[in-house]
């Protein structure tokens, strides 16, 4: 499936609105789902399976795996976090796991509980566009 | 009292859809505080909105709970969409017809459609009078990682009472 950036981000301004009840006007590039759009844990499913249905075809199914947008159990390894911070290691490892997410700001202070802020309806288009682009290649 | 909002299930398809019925009786407490006598108005008895929203999480929560076989603990977690045009009275039923429109690990979302029937219609005739649908969790397997007690909680007897006299008993791992 080709898509523009734009036509990305008006699907998933519409997923949003529905998954979230968000204005349309507060689904802005850089607002976060949780801390501006009140997204909860059940929420991230619900967007997840809205993502899957609003970019499938018949030809080309889009399914997201568990944990692949955003990792689960973060917590349970010692080696990832610290005193509710993440460790090095555990940057490396949301890096590497979360290539839609800009981390810049987030790796001065990586604190676990604030960690959900940092996907943006802007790392959601980049997501989704990451995907069609590999499915694509 | 026990919390069943709905009396039998009447149609399954595997893994897809359920349908369920409820006949709402003068005898159910609950409808006598809603909405009461008051000094300027006569006694309203009618199915709280709410109480329909639990049916069909109900229906939907089983027909998902018997993907697995009922292993799972399943969670109504949100309430998606819920729209009810019309008033549902006592000597009328309720038809809970629920479809899984994605399940995986973490849980699954139910689309739903509520209808009543009244004297006024036929035997066969069922009026369309909203939709409700639905998120479920697998409460196990919550991206926190936060654990729940060993036993399921969720299906209690009270739905394997219900399994049992629709003759779905079998679905229980």
């Amino acid at each position: 499936m080709s898509m523009s950036k734009d036509e990305i981000f008006t699907n998933v301004q519409m997923v949003l609105v529905e998954a979230l009840g968000a204005d349309e006007d507060e689904i802005t590039e850089n607002a976060s789902l949780t801390a501006d759009l009140g997204a909860e844990s059940i929420d991230f499913l619900d967007i997840v399976f809205r993502l899957e249905k609003a970019f499938s075809t018949d030809d080309a199914p889009f399914k997201i795996s568990q944990g692949e947008l955003f990792p689960e159990n973060l917590m349970e390894n010692d080696d990832w976090v610290s005193d509710g911070k993440f460790t090095e290691s555990g940057l490396a490892m949301l890096k590497d796991r979360m290539p839609h997410i800009d981390f810049s700001k987030f790796s001065a202070d990586p604190d676990l509980g604030k960690v959900a802020d940092l996907i943006t309806v802007s790392s959601l288009v980049t997501f989704v566009s990451n995907k069609l682009e590999s499915a694509a290649a | 009292m026990r919390w069943m909002w709905i009396d039998q299930i009447i149609e399954f398809e595997p893994e897809k859809r359920m349908v369920a019925v409820k006949s709402v009786s003068l005898s159910e407490e609950h409808l006598h505080d809603h909405f009461p006598a008051t000094d300027s108005l006569d006694a309203q008895p009618l199915m709280p909105a709410t109480l329909i929203i639990e049916g069909m999480a109900q229906t939907a929560g089983i027909l998902v709970g018997s993907v697995n076989g009922f292993t799972e603990k399943v969670i109504l977690a949100k309430i998606a969409r819920a729209r009810i045009e019309a008033d549902v009275f006592p000597g009328q039923s309720i038809r809970f017809d629920a479809t899984i429109e994605r399940i995986d690990a973490g849980g699954a979302s139910t689309t739903g459609t509520i209808e009543r029937r009244t004297d006024e219609i036929n035997d066969e005739g069922w009026e369309p009078i909203g939709c409700i649908d639905l998120m479920f969790s697998h409460i196990d397997q919550n991206m926190a990682g936060v654990e729940f007690p060993e036993h399921n909680f969720v299906f209690s007897d009270n739905f394997k009472q219900i399994l049992h006299s629709s003759g779905l008993e079998h679905l229980v791992r």
